[in-house]
């Protein structure tokens, strides 16, 4: 099965205020879109990030062909234990999963 | 209709000087900038400074007060100095006057003040007034009362309480990001649904067009909606790439809130009105009961000392996590006994730059990397005790061997003195709305003549 990024033409994530990440797929087309959005469900994401799946915001967003995950940051923007100030690396571990 | 410039998504970096001259010419009612947002850390809040040299802040600065004389209207910059604290509106106004002695022109400045009295906000925590908004931090009067820094997030109310100064330009601090933008299109009776929107989309400039880097765009406020054009040469709008910028750092794409209500934009239709403009209409405001404005608060958590070593030797590379644990275990008992603190007055952690500093215990993929940057990185109450760990650690990243077996390795540093000192960290402490009775309740407006 292929990974995520293979399938998609732009995965990124980025900072939704200090408190949370948001993931933005952009899958580039219909068939992609729908790969994506069947294929990846909010649970599996919610294990990737080992956080509760009802914490999760889901968005199947058919007009832009964009799939779109918000969810409490991993640790809060900053803190001590915070490894990535802008939220710009997460979106890397999405792409890893298999489709 | 209003017409409102927007040279860049943020004073500091920098917009096409052609394109600005593009907007002036085309005659808008007012330029607008964002100055900022909490998307550097908590330091620039906690410090109550700004991240952005002063010497670009101030170029780009004087090339808009130019603008702005030259349009004969309104310039407003919101969250001035990267975080809007009253110390951060001061540096702006010290850059402005400095700029206006240069260019010779008298000024009307409103200076509108988002600092808040720690004292005050926990009292009005104890008195119910404050709530949290999702996934807030846990906070108590202590803590409130421990941050260096709060702001309150002024909306369009405050905006247009100094636009009806009349001045020439506004420096804001702490501001909603889209407030700045929306502000005059709703005083002058613009459909609100379409100003809020609007404003969303032209808050980080020509990210909603291709070219993004360009800069300058200008937004067409009416009765019905809205229209952005990008103005840098070559840069265009589409559909596309207008209602996708509804996603960027938001966390739900088709509501935002805003002071006095929110914004939905799940009825919004985005049509192409030639190459390069895009026209939206069918957004919805929705006024709320009563009227809130968030916070934001940094507090100090210690000081901070980092200290880097490289390993390069194979053996030490495949093991590079056995060895680092082995390390924070031991040091961390070091500093217990030796420094007399206590296991929860310190942190002491070895990330491994090319293993698995990214992600932690969350990260997949097992490779072996050719070298591994370790980053020690040690908080404590206090600078003098963070440079004693750092100083106790250094043994270890010098010498540490993974076994008693092998012989004493020796591990790459960087610099000497190893350690690197970073001086006080802060964390970001409020997630929350205050409740007010009248939205100037938390915000201080004055007006200067500079002759």
């Amino acid at each position: 099965m292929p990974e995520l990024r293979s399938l998609v033409t732009k995965l990124r994530s980025k900072n939704a205020g200090p408190f949370w990440l948001t993931i933005d797929i952009f899958c580039g087309s219909p068939e992609a879109y729908a790969r994506v959005r069947d294929g990846l469900s909010t649970t599996r994401v919610a294990q990737v990030f080992d956080t509760d799946g009802q914490a999760i915001k889901r968005f199947d967003i058919e007009q832009l062909h964009v799939v779109k995950f918000s969810l409490p940051r991993p640790a809060v923007q900053g803190s001590v234990t915070d490894r990535d100030m802008h939220g710009a690396s997460w979106a890397a571990l999405l792409g890893d999963v298999e489709i | 209709m209003t017409r409102v410039l927007i040279p860049s998504g943020a004073l500091g970096l920098n917009y096409d000087t052609q394109a600005l001259q593009r907007g002036i010419a085309a005659k808008p009612d007012i330029i607008a900038i964002d100055g900022g947002s909490t998307d550097s850390g908590p330091s620039y809040l906690g410090r109550g400074v700004s991240k952005y040299a002063r010497a670009s802040t101030k170029l780009e600065w004087a090339g808009l007060m130019a603008a702005r004389a030259e349009a004969g209207v309104p310039l407003v910059i919101g969250t001035a100095g990267t975080c809007g604290t009253d110390s951060a509106v001061d540096w702006m106004l010290d850059i402005t006057r400095e700029i206006a002695a240069e260019q010779g022109r008298p000024l009307k400045i409103a200076v509108l003040r988002s600092s808040q009295d720690p004292d005050q906000i926990a009292q009005a925590f104890e008195g119910g007034d404050i709530t949290p908004l999702a996934n807030a931090p846990d906070v108590t009067s202590q803590i409130i009362r421990s941050c260096s820094n709060i702001v309150a997030l002024a909306g369009a109310e405050q905006i247009t309480a100094a636009l009806e100064t009349g001045a020439d330009i506004i420096i804001a601090g702490r501001t909603t990001d889209t407030a700045i933008i929306a502000a005059l299109p709703l005083m002058r009776g613009c459909h609100a649904g379409g100003a809020w929107h609007g404003a969303k989309i032209g808050e980080c400039g020509a990210l909603c067009a291709t070219n993004p880097q360009s800069g300058v765009i200008s937004i067409d406020f009416d009765a019905t909606g809205f229209t952005v054009t990008p103005l840098a040469a070559g840069a265009h709008a589409s559909p596309h790439t207008v209602s996708a910028h509804m996603l960027y750092e938001n966390s739900d794409p088709f509501i935002l809130y805003e002071p006095g209500g929110y914004l939905d934009v799940t009825g919004a239709e985005y049509a192409a009105v030639d190459g390069t403009s895009v026209r939206v209409e069918g957004s919805k405001w929705v006024a709320s009961d009563r009227y809130t404005v968030k916070l934001e608060g940094a507090r100090p958590v210690g000081c901070r000392t980092v200290v880097m070593a490289l390993l390069r030797d194979p053996h030490y590379v495949a093991n590079a996590q056995i060895w680092a644990d082995d390390i924070v275990d031991k040091c961390s008992a070091k500093v217990i006994e030796r420094m007399g603190l206590a296991a929860e007055d310190f942190t002491l952690e070895l990330r491994l730059i090319g293993q698995s500093a990214s992600f932690g215990t969350l990260e997949t993929r097992a490779a072996t990397p050719l070298e591994i940057g370790v980053i020690g990185i040690i908080t404590a109450p206090d600078e003098a005790q963070a440079s004693e760990i750092g100083k106790l650690l250094n043994p270890y990243l010098l010498h540490h061997p993974l076994t008693q077996e092998e012989e004493q390795p020796t591990f790459a540093f960087l610099f000497s003195p190893p350690e690197m000192h970073q001086g006080q960290v802060y964390e970001f402490a409020l997630s929350h709305v205050l409740h007010l009775s009248d939205p100037m309740a938390a915000f201080e407006l004055e007006v200067i003549d500079i002759a």
